[in-house]
C-alpha cells in the first residue's frame, strides 16, 4: 500500500475493485465501512461479484470478468474530457499525459458499456465522484492482479490516481491489499527471481557486488531467475531437477492443477518444508517439519509495509526448527556454512544490505511496527509513499489499450468462472480446516451462481453439478446467491477435493507472469 | 476562570470543544468508572454508572455523554455518586445469574440461587468469567452485594448451538457495548436491542442463533463484554483468566497484520484477543480469533521424513538434512545451478525469507527463487 490502513477513513472518496474486502481482508473492511457509515466518505465498488461491500456503496458497476482497463480508461476518459483533473499535480509530477490523454480517447463511456456493461451512465457517475474528491483512495486485490491483463490492470489504477492527484496524500493512494501474512515481507527479503532484498536488481553489478561482498562469496549468477508460474512447466519439460519448497502447498494453489502434478511429480528431487503433510508434501522425496509463527521469534512485514514482531508464546511438538535454521544447515552441508544465533541476529544482516529496512531493529518494533522505507535508527518510517517524488522522480503515465481476457465463453464452455476465497477459509485450508467451528460455516466447496442462470440451467440450490472447464472438472454443490451475477459463477479455491484450480487457466500475465485466475469459461451439468 | 475550563474534585482543567466530562477526566488520569462506555463509539449513557455530580444540575450526569463546558464544577465520587453507582451495581447484580462471591446472601439464598444457576448454565461451576469481570470488579470497589433487590428470574435461555460464542442471557446486564462493537466498529450489522422493558434483549436477525444471523463472528462482542453474557465457546469453564499468560504476537493470516495476543496455558495457546494498537486497534477476524487450533493439531509434522518405496519412514535431523545436501548438490553438479528451483514463502518470518534468498543465490547459485505472490 502506498499508504496505510489507517488512512482509509481519511479519504472523501474510496473506490474498491477487484476486492471482496469483508470477506477477504474483514479488518480492513471495517475501516472502509466506519468511513462510509460515520465519516462522509463516499464509496464506489467495481467488482464483476455483487460481494458485500457494494451494498456499502454509493455507485457499484459491475464490469464483465477481464475489462478493468476498459472502465478504468473510460473513466479517464471523462475526467480529461470534463476537465476534472489535477493539473498542477500532473505538470509538476508526471510525464506522459499526452501519450494517456491519446488513448483514452476512444474509451467514451459508450465504448467502454459496450465492452464492459456497464452503463455510461454509472461510469460518468462514478468518474465525477472520483474526480471530485479531494482526496480519493484506491483498494485493490486479486481481482485486479489475476488476470493477462494484470500489470496492465495496476498501472491504469496508479494512471487515474496520477490524474487526480492523489498520490503522496493522506486519504489517497493506491493500495493493493496483501492477501498473505507475510508476502510483503518475502518480497522485500528477496523471495523473487530478480531482486535481492530491498528489491536490489541482481542485473545491478553493484548490487551483485555489494551482496558478494556480504555474504563473502564472489560469482553471484547475474541473470534473473524463474517466476514460479515458470518453474512448472520447466519441471514438465525436464529443465528443472530439483525443489525446495517452503511453506507452500502449490497442488492446491497453482493454476491447471492436472498440468501442475504432472510437471511435479516428473522432478527428481522434491523437498518439501511445511508445517502440515500438505497435498505437495505427500508428492515429496524429503519432508522437513518447521515452526509455526506461534512458535517463532522474527518479523512480518503487513500490507501497509509495516514491519512488526513475531513472538514465541509455544513449544513446537517435537524436535521441529525454525525455518532459517533448517535452510542454514542445508547450506552448511553443502559447505558454505550458514550459521545465527538468534532470529535478531538476521534481522541485524538484513538491516546491513538493505536499506529500506536499515533502521528497523527488534527494540525499535517491540511496541508498535514501522512503515519502511527506515533508512536509519533515527528516521520514524514511511506511513505514505511518494508525498515529494516518486522513487524513479516523475511518475509515467503509461497509455494502455483493452486487452480481452485469454479465454472466452463459447457454446461449449457457455459460462465465465472466476474463483477466490470465503471469510472461514484461508488459502488451501491447511491451517484453518484444523478449527470445526470454521468448517461447520465453510464445509464444502460450492458453486454460487445467479437466480436466472439457476433457472435456465434447471438447477437446484444445493444440487450437486459437474464443472467442467478445457482442462479439467470438479464435482460441488449449487449456491444460488445474489452476489452472483448472470453469465458468471464463482468458485471458492480453499477445497483439496473440489480443487477449483483443476479448471482455471494458466495463461500468464506477460510480466508479472501471475495466472489468470480470474477467468476462463466452464460449463455446468448435473452430476450423475 | 476561563471558558475553556472546567473543575473536576477540585482540580481546574481545560478542554478541548466537544470533549466529555469522562475524556477530560480520563486524560487527567482521574478515574470514573464505566460499563457501557467504548472508546470510538457513540456514547449511549445507558448503565449511569459514569454519573457525576455537577454543581447547578438538577441530577446526575453520565460523564459519557455530557460535553464538558466552561466553569463546570464536577464531583466523581460525592456521596450523592457513590450512591447512585451502588444502587445500579446492586440491581444489576439482582439481575441475572451472577454467581460469585460478590452475589453475597446468606447460605440457604445462596445455596438456592446457585442450583438455579447450576440448573440453567449445565455447569457447577461459578461464572465463567469471575476474575475478568467488570460488574464484579464494580462490586468489590464500591463494597456491594446481590442481597438488596429480589432476583429476577431467568426469561431467555442459554444459547450454544453457534460455532466460537456462547450468548448467556442471564448474565447479560444490557450495556449495549456488544451493539456498539457489531454496529459502529466492525460495521457488521448483526446484533442490536430487541423487544421493550423487561423483556429487552439483544437479539439478531429477528432473535435468531447467531448462525442464522448476518454474524461473521469476528467476535469483537466477546471481546468488549464486561461481563459474562458472551463467552469463547472453548474457553468457557476451560480457562480462568489467571492461569493463562498473553504473548503478543502478529496474526498469521491475510496481510493485514492484526496485533494478537495469544492467552497460553501449560504451553497450549487457549484464547486469542486483539491488541489495542495499530494496525486493528483491538479487531480480529473470525479466522484471527478462533483460527488456530492448528497449532496444536495432531496432524502437525513432529519429525522429518523421508520417502522409501513409494512411502514415507520417520528420519533423524541428520539423515534428512545429509540426504537433501547431497542430492541438492549432485544435481547442482550434473545440471547446473539453474536446474534447481526454490519457493519461499508469505507465510514464514522475514528472517526466514532472507535466508532462503541468500541459500538460493550463494550456495545453490541461482536466482530461481519466488513464492506464492503472483497465486
Amino acid at each position: 500500500m502506498t499508504n496505510t490502513i489507517a488512512d482509509v477513513e481519511e479519504a472523501d472518496v474510496i473506490l474498491i475493485t477487484g476486492s471482496n474486502t469483508t470477506e477477504n481482508h474483514p479488518v480492513i473492511s471495517t475501516f472502509v465501512k466506519r468511513a462510509v457509515s460515520f465519516k462522509g466518505a463516499r464509496l464506489i465498488v467495481v467488482d464483476p461479484r455483487r460481494v458485500k461491500i457494494a451494498s456499502f456503496a454509493h455507485q457499484y458497476l459491475r464490469p464483465n470478468l477481464g475489462t478493468d482497463v476498459a472502465w478504468i480508461n473510460g473513466m479517464m476518459h471523462v475526467i480529461i474530457q470534463e476537465n476534472l483533473y489535477d493539473k498542477k499535480f500532473v505538470e509538476d509530477r508526471t510525464v506522459g499525459f499526452d501519450e494517456l490523454k491519446r488513448v483514452v480517447e476512444k474509451y467514451t463511456p459508450e465504448y467502454v458499456e459496450e465492452i464492459t456493461g456497464i452503463p455510461a451512465k454509472s461510469l460518468k457517475d462514478a468518474a465525477r465522484m472520483y474526480a471530485g474528491a479531494k482526496s480519493a483512495a484506491i483498494l485493490y486485490c486479486m481481482g485486479i492482479t489475476q488476470h493477462t491483463t494484470g500489470t496492465d490492470n495496476v498501472k491504469s489504477l496508479a494512471n487515474l490516481s496520477m490524474l487526480c492527484g492523489n498520490l503522496g496524500i493522506p486519504g489517497g493512494g493506491v493500495n493493493p491489499l496483501r492477501g498473505q501474512n507475510n508476502v510483503q515481507g518475502a518480497c522485500d527479503m528477496g523471495g523473487l527471481p530478480d531482486v535481492y532484498s530491498g528489491y536490489q536488481k541482481v542485473i545491478d553489478a553493484e548490487a551483485r557486488k555489494k551482496m558478494e561482498t556480504a555474504w563473502g562469496v564472489t560469482g553471484l549468477p547475474e541473470k534473473p531467475g524463474l517466476k514460479v508460474t515458470e518453474m512448472i512447466p520447466k519441471a514438465h519439460s525436464g529443465e528443472l531437477k530439483a525443489l525446495y519448497i517452503i511453506g507452500e502447498n502449490p497442488l492446491v494453489s497453482d493454476p491447471d492443477l492436472n498440468h501442475a502434478e504432472k510437471s511435479i511429480g516428473n522432478l527428481d528431487f522434491l523437498v518439501v518444508q511445511d508445517i502440515f503433510m500438505t497435498e505437495t508434501a505427500k508428492t515429496a522425496d524429503v519432508i522437513l517439519p518447521s515452526k509455526c509463527f506461534a512458535e517463532k521469534d522474527g518479523t512480518f512485514s503487513n500490507t501497509e509495509r509495516r514491519v512488526q514482531r513475531v513472538r514465541k508464546a509455544v513449544d513446537p511438538p517435537g524436535d521441529i526448527w525454525d525455518d532459517w535454521k533448517i535452510t542454514c544447515e542445508i547450506a552448511t552441508r553443502m559447505g558454505f556454512p550458514m550459521t545465527y544465533e538468534t532470529s535478531e541476529a538476521i534481522l541485524q544482516e538484513i538491516g546491513q544490505v538493505t536499506p529500506s529496512y536499515a533502521g528497523i531493529t527488534y527494540d525499535r518494533i517491540d511496541s508498535i511496527g514501522i512503515h519502511w522505507p527506515c533508512p536509519n535508527e533515527q528516521h520514524p518510517g514511511t506511513p505514505i509513499l511518494h508525498t515529494e517524488k516518486f522513487p524513479i522522480g516523475k511518475g509515467v503515465f503509461f497509455g494502455i489499450e483493452f486487452i480481452p481476457p485469454a479465454e472466452k465463453v463459447d457454446a461449449d464452455y457457455p459460462l465465465y468462472l472466476t474463483t477466490g476465497r470465503v471469510i472461514y477459509q484461508y488459502h488451501t485450508g491447511t491451517m484453518t480446516m484444523k478449527t470445526d467451528g470454521l468448517n461447520d460455516r465453510a464445509p464444502e466447496c460450492f458453486v454460487e451462481i445467479s437466480p436466472k442462470d439457476a433457472r435456465q440451467f434447471d438447477l437446484a440450490n444445493g444440487s450437486a453439478v459437474t464443472v467442467a472447464s478445457r482442462r479439467g472438472q470438479i464435482e460441488a454443490k449449487i449456491q444460488i446467491s445474489e452476489k452472483a451475477v448472470e453469465g458468471t459463477v464463482f468458485i471458492p479455491f480453499h477445497f483439496a477435493r473440489a480443487a477449483a484450480n483443476r479448471l482455471t487457466n494458466a495463461a500468464l500475465d506477460p510480466v508479472s507472469k501471475i495466472p489468470e485466475y480470474k477467468v476462463c469459461a466452464v460449463r455446468l451439468a448435473k452430476a450423475a | 476562570m476561563s471558558s475553556n475550563s472546567i473543575t473536576i474534585n477540585g482540580n481546574e482543567l481545560t478542554f478541548e470543544p466537544g470533549e466529555t466530562i469522562l475524556e477530560v477526566a480520563r486524560r487527567h488520569s482521574i478515574d470514573i468508572p464505566t460499563l457501557c462506555h467504548l472508546k470510538n463509539t457513540t456514547p449511549t449513557g445507558s448503565c449511569r454508572i459514569c454519573v457525576v455530580e455537577v454543581k447547578g444540575a438538577r441530577s446526575l450526569l453520565a460523564s459519557c455523554a455530557t460535553p464538558a463546558s466552561g466553569n463546570m464544577v464536577v464531583l466523581t465520587e460525592s456521596a450523592k455518586v457513590v450512591d447512585a453507582r451502588k444502587q445500579i451495581i446492586q440491581l444489576l447484580l439482582s439481575s441475572g445469574n451472577h454467581n460469585c462471591a460478590v452475589r453475597g446472601g446468606s447460605s440457604d439464598n445462596w445455596t438456592q440461587f446457585q442450583l438455579n444457576v447450576q440448573k440453567d448454565d449445565q455447569s457447577q461451576e461459578l461464572c465463567p468469567v469471575w476474575g475478568d469481570c467488570r460488574l464484579q470488579d464494580l462490586a468489590y470497589r464500591y463494597q456491594v452485594n446481590g442481597d438488596a433487590f429480589a432476583p429476577t428470574p431467568t426469561r431467555y435461555a442459554i444459547e450454544t448451538v453457534n460455532p466460537f460464542i456462547v450468548r448467556d442471557f442471564s448474565r447479560c446486564i444490557q450495556c449495549g457495548r456488544c451493539v456498539q462493537a457489531c454496529n459502529e466498529i466492525q460495521v457488521n450489522n448483526a446484533i442490536n436491542f430487541g423487544y421493550r422493558g423487561p423483556e429487552s434483549k439483544i437479539v439478531a436477525a429477528g432473535d435468531r442463533p447467531l448462525k442464522d444471523s448476518e454474524c461473521v463472528f469476528c467476535g469483537e462482542c466477546v471481546q468488549v463484554c464486561p461481563v459474562g453474557a458472551l463467552v469463547e465457546k472453548d474457553v468457557r469453564y476451560q480457562v480462568r483468566p489467571w492461569e493463562t499468560a498473553p504473548v503478543k504476537t502478529t496474526c498469521s493470516y491475510c496481510g493485514v497484520g492484526c496485533q494478537l495476543y495469544l492467552h497460553v496455558k501449560d504451553n497450549r495457546v487457549v484464547k486469542v484477543t486483539g491488541v489495542d494498537a495499530p494496525p486493528n486497534n483491538g479487531s480480529l477476524c473470525v479466522k484471527g480469533r478462533f483460527g488456530f487450533n492448528f497449532i496444536h493439531s495432531e496432524d502437525r509434522l513432529t519429525t522429518p521424513l523421508i520417502k522409501e518405496n513409494g512411502a514415507f519412514r520417520s528420519a533423524s535431523w541428520d539423515e534428512a538434512l545429509n540426504l537433501v545436501a547431497n542430492k541438492l548438490g549432485e544435481i547442482k553438479a550434473a545440471h547446473g545451478p539453474d536446474s534447481i528451483g526454490v519457493l519461499t514463502s508469505a507465510r514464514v518470518t522475514n528472517e526466514d525469507n532472507y535466508v532462503a534468498n541468500k541459500f538460493t543465490r550463494a550456495v545453490l547459485r541461482t536466482n530461481n527463487i519466488d513464492h506464492c505472490a503472483r497465486l
